[in-house]
């Protein structure tokens, strides 16, 4: 049998080749964009300035209130801090999946189930832009701010809660974006529903729990798990209860989670992509 | 009338002198598409079958035309024969490997050229693309080195290594996709409309390269095409596809005696003159002193350019021969 | 004209034929809208009447940014990123040698896109954040004529923006840069992301001076009836003056773009 086949050596070659052809396209794109540095520079800042006009928002809002939903300033820049360096690490790293459905239209999606390289990682690297590492900053610097100023009783399980949720929240995203890539393979001109979970469940996460309605909140919980990306872990770190009544043990799930979403998010990647393949639309 | 097909190469055993290196057996595929019924809002599942039992088989070394009208199955044959797309019935093999199951594996021994479909980078000069495929096919540096000088050597792109693409012409970036289809040293090359678009002297660059190609290397070709002399000047065999059923298989000359398809003789002649009588020829127009003689294909044209020549003044001749379009048209109304 | 009506229909149908694209777009409006409305409601309770507006009428907002942030082309997007991949690949200089305007081709074009994704796009979210929230509607049809007349001008404003910026990509050869500036700015000052009433001070002041307070803003403060006789031709005023001098702007650009196109890879 060939080694692309399936079985568990198979999986294992497929995800090193995946990765290494994954690096190989990233950097081709990154010489790609370098040949317009002016644009390159222009998009860096306004990556960094539109999620910063995100948290702006929240700022004026702030101008005219002392809480939003029982929580403060500081306690909501957590919330942001968190999703946004997750969101933007899972953008940077496969922001461009959403074109998927233009690849099917347009045809150019054959020309990459020709080569000899996993097509989730050519996809994943597609129009790889470095500009990104804006957003991630956005995130890490509200984040930044957000430790500094807040009054928490640390203990180290709270401090490694941190990174866990970060990573652990950057590989919900990514499920998420690749489940919606393979929605794309039936319905070509999805790509907006896709945006609605992924760019609607960043800015849903900015926000605390509180203000939303319950029903939505156990949504995020049990359908769509966003609430892992940021809400429990760090309502944890805060000294909080669980929104809408959910178990606390529930903050310390992510990395199962993620797990688990990386899992269904494969699986649905390669019925798509079989659906395609006998289907060729 | 039907139309009579000629299988080509080896017996359906596989067996027998050369040995199918693409083995094509009742094939099919077949979509189910949504189409807006009767009412505006139901809409109604369809069945087409794209493809709707081919059998063939392709020679290692061989260089074939694959043609037919658009929609006629040509690229869902291409992309069953890739490993894009996955058969709905019937057996596919090329070199051994079932495309649809092994794709990958089955990756390093192909080269594809889509026509309109660029694979190199826009922005970058095209020695970086080539560097891509070194790395991507993990060719051994070696050979990779000696295939990238071959292919510049052949196609001419020495000047145009480190030209960015986007700034390449249409003609010099289809050779810059052929040689990145090759740097692998693919056994089969699938070349769809590799000349669409093309001038006439980028068309005759990519033809060359391809007789020899598939001379010195034996690389087995399969190509469709759109433009006639395309397959005159490359292709022994030709394959003609329509509405997912091959129609014909064979020489290219017969393909004209199938579609009884004419040649045309075009005569000038020193003056004005009555339409040319003459056995077997049919005047088709009359334009002062030029006339356009149409004559079955099969038939040499010398015997009819003496007979004029005895009979009229003659100032100037040319032959012409039939489209690829106007012989496929004939065939059709020959079969129905 | 008729050459400009067709290219206007033409915009229309091109977007209409997209059902499917349509739809995701209502959804993704929809989540918006709905995560929108609940950061405001918990606003609002903090601070009822903020920015002149009660709670009901905030929620409207809301919901008309959705309803209008296609129609107005608040994250920039339609002909931008054509006309900007056009210059890039010098196609361009085939549209500057045909008989017609290339702004007026263009505005036609973005016109028949802005009818379409008001109908398309505007009407559903609304209707759905209506069925959940409670909303301001104008009982007055008047008041929906000058909304309508309102958007139409804001659809102007935004086509002459996105166009100057699109025309920059002469000169920068690569435009993703400026379309994303673009959007970053029509989503910001139009009050996409919160009234620009509520913007403190100096900034307040400005953003509101801004054109893109076309955009949103203003039809938005026309719907719920906070522009009414003189107040409502000011409003139009400054909507119509932003108009004429982007567009004039973009036709001075345009000479001088014209006089310099390079053909990339000629």
């Amino acid at each position: 049998m060939g080694s692309g086949a399936t079985g568990p050596v198979g999986r294992v070659w497929q995800l090193r080749a995946g990765v290494r052809a994954y690096g190989l396209i990233v950097m081709m794109w990154i010489r790609s964009t370098m040949t317009y540095r002016a644009s390159f520079a222009m998009t860096t800042f306004g990556n960094f300035a539109a999620t910063a006009f995100d948290f702006v928002t929240i700022l004026l809002m702030f101008a005219h209130t002392e809480a939003l939903g029982g929580y403060s300033l500081p306690e909501i820049a957590l919330l942001y801090g968190l999703a946004g360096t997750a969101f933007g690490l899972t953008d940077l790293l496969l922001g461009s999946v959403d074109r998927l459905g233009r690849r099917v239209r347009d045809g150019t999606l054959d020309t990459l189930l020709v080569r000899p390289v996993p097509v989730l990682a050519q996809v994943a690297a597609d129009r790889f832009a470095l500009r990104r590492l804006g957003r991630v900053f956005q995130g890490l610097l509200v984040l930044g701010y957000a430790l500094v100023v807040l009054d928490v009783d640390w203990s180290p399980l709270k401090v490694l809660m941190l990174p866990l949720a970060v990573v652990s929240g950057a590989a919900i995203f990514a499920a998420v974006f690749v489940t919606g890539a393979a929605f794309q393979f039936v319905a070509q001109d999805a790509a907006e529903v896709q945006n609605g979970f992924t760019y609607g469940g960043s800015t849903l996460l900015q926000y605390p729990p509180t203000i939303f309605a319950k029903e939505l909140v156990r949504g995020v919980t049990f359908v769509v798990p966003l609430a892992f990306v940021n809400w429990l872990p760090a309502l944890y770190v805060l000294g909080r209860e669980a929104p809408a009544g959910l178990p606390g043990w529930l903050a310390f799930l992510p990395p199962v989670v993620a797990v688990g979403c990386v899992g269904l998010a494969g699986l649905a990647w390669r019925v798509g992509l079989r659906s395609y393949r006998s289907t060729g639309s | 009338m039907a139309v009579a097909v000629e299988v080509t190469g080896a017996d359906s055993t596989g067996a027998g002198p050369g040995p199918g290196f693409i083995e094509v057996d009742a094939v099919e595929k077949v979509f189910s598409v949504r189409r807006r019924g009767a009412s505006r809002l139901r809409r109604e599942k369809h069945e087409v079958r794209a493809v709707d039992g081919i059998s063939f088989r392709v020679a290692r070394g061989e260089m074939v035309g694959y043609i037919g009208p658009n929609g006629a199955g040509k690229s869902t044959t291409i992309k069953m024969l890739t490993g894009i797309l996955t058969p709905s019935g019937g057996r596919l093999r090329v070199a051994g490997i079932d495309p649809a199951r092994e794709r990958t594996r089955l990756s390093y021994r192909i080269g594809v050229v889509f026509g309109q479909r660029t694979t190199l980078w826009w922005d970058l000069p095209l020695r970086d693309s080539y560097r891509l495929v070194h790395r991507m096919y993990r060719i051994p540096d070696a050979r990779y080195r000696e295939n990238l000088a071959r292919c510049v050597e052949l196609l001419d792109l020495g000047e145009l290594l480190d030209v960015p693409v986007r700034q390449l012409s249409l003609g010099q970036r289809m050779r810059g996709d052929i040689a990145a289809a090759l740097l692998h040293d693919p056994d089969v090359l699938y070349l769809d409309e590799p000349t669409i678009g093309l001038d006439v002297v980028s068309k005759a660059e990519v033809r060359e390269f391809l007789r020899d190609l598939n001379a010195e290397r034996g690389t087995t070709v399969l190509l469709t095409t759109h433009d006639l002399t395309d397959i005159e000047q490359l292709c022994k065999r030709v394959m003609v596809i329509d509405h997912g059923r091959l129609m014909y298989d064979g020489e290219l000359a017969g393909l004209h005696e199938v579609g009884r398809s004419e040649r045309t003789l075009v005569v000038d002649l020193e003056r004005a003159a009555a339409p040319i009588e003459l056995e077997g020829v049919r005047v088709v127009k009359v334009e002062g002193p030029r006339q356009w003689l149409a004559f079955p294909a099969s038939r040499s044209a010398a015997p009819i350019v003496t007979a004029v020549a005895a009979a009229y003044p003659l100032v100037d001749l040319s032959v012409r021969e039939p489209d690829i379009e106007a012989v496929i048209a004939k065939m059709y109304a020959g079969r129905s | 004209m008729r050459l400009y009506m067709a290219v206007a229909v033409g915009g229309f149908r091109r977007y209409a034929t997209y059902r499917v694209a349509t739809a995701a777009g209502v959804f993704a409006n929809t989540v918006f809208g709905f995560i929108m409305a609940y950061t405001y409601i918990a606003l609002w309770d903090e601070r009822p009447r903020l920015g002149g507006y009660d709670q009901a009428e905030a929620l409207t907002f809301v919901w008309l940014g959705q309803a209008l942030l296609m129609t107005c082309a608040m994250m920039g997007g339609g002909f931008g990123e054509e006309l900007v991949d056009r210059i890039r690949t010098g196609d361009v200089a085939i549209d500057l040698y045909r008989p017609v305007d290339l702004q007026l081709w263009w505005l036609a074009g973005d016109l028949g896109r802005a009818a379409f994704h008001l109908i398309g796009r505007g009407i559903a979210p609304m209707v759905l954040g209506g069925l959940v929230f409670e909303l301001v509607l104008p009982a007055d049809p008047l008041t929906w004529v000058a909304f309508l007349v309102s958007v139409a001008l804001g659809v102007v404003v935004s086509f002459a923006v996105r166009y100057l910026l699109a025309l920059s990509a002469f000169w920068l050869l690569d435009g993703t840069g400026v379309l994303q500036i673009s959007m970053l700015t029509g989503l910001f000052f139009s009050g996409m992301l919160l009234p620009l009433t509520l913007f403190p001070g100096a900034l307040g002041e400005v953003a509101r001076a801004l054109p893109w307070s076309s955009l949103l803003q203003i039809p938005a403060d026309v719907f719920l009836g906070k522009h009414t006789g003189w107040g409502l031709i000011r409003a139009y005023a400054f909507q119509a003056g932003w108009a004429v001098l982007l567009l004039g702007a973009g036709r001075a650009l345009q000479t001088v773009a014209t006089r310099r196109v390079v053909v990339q890879g000629g």
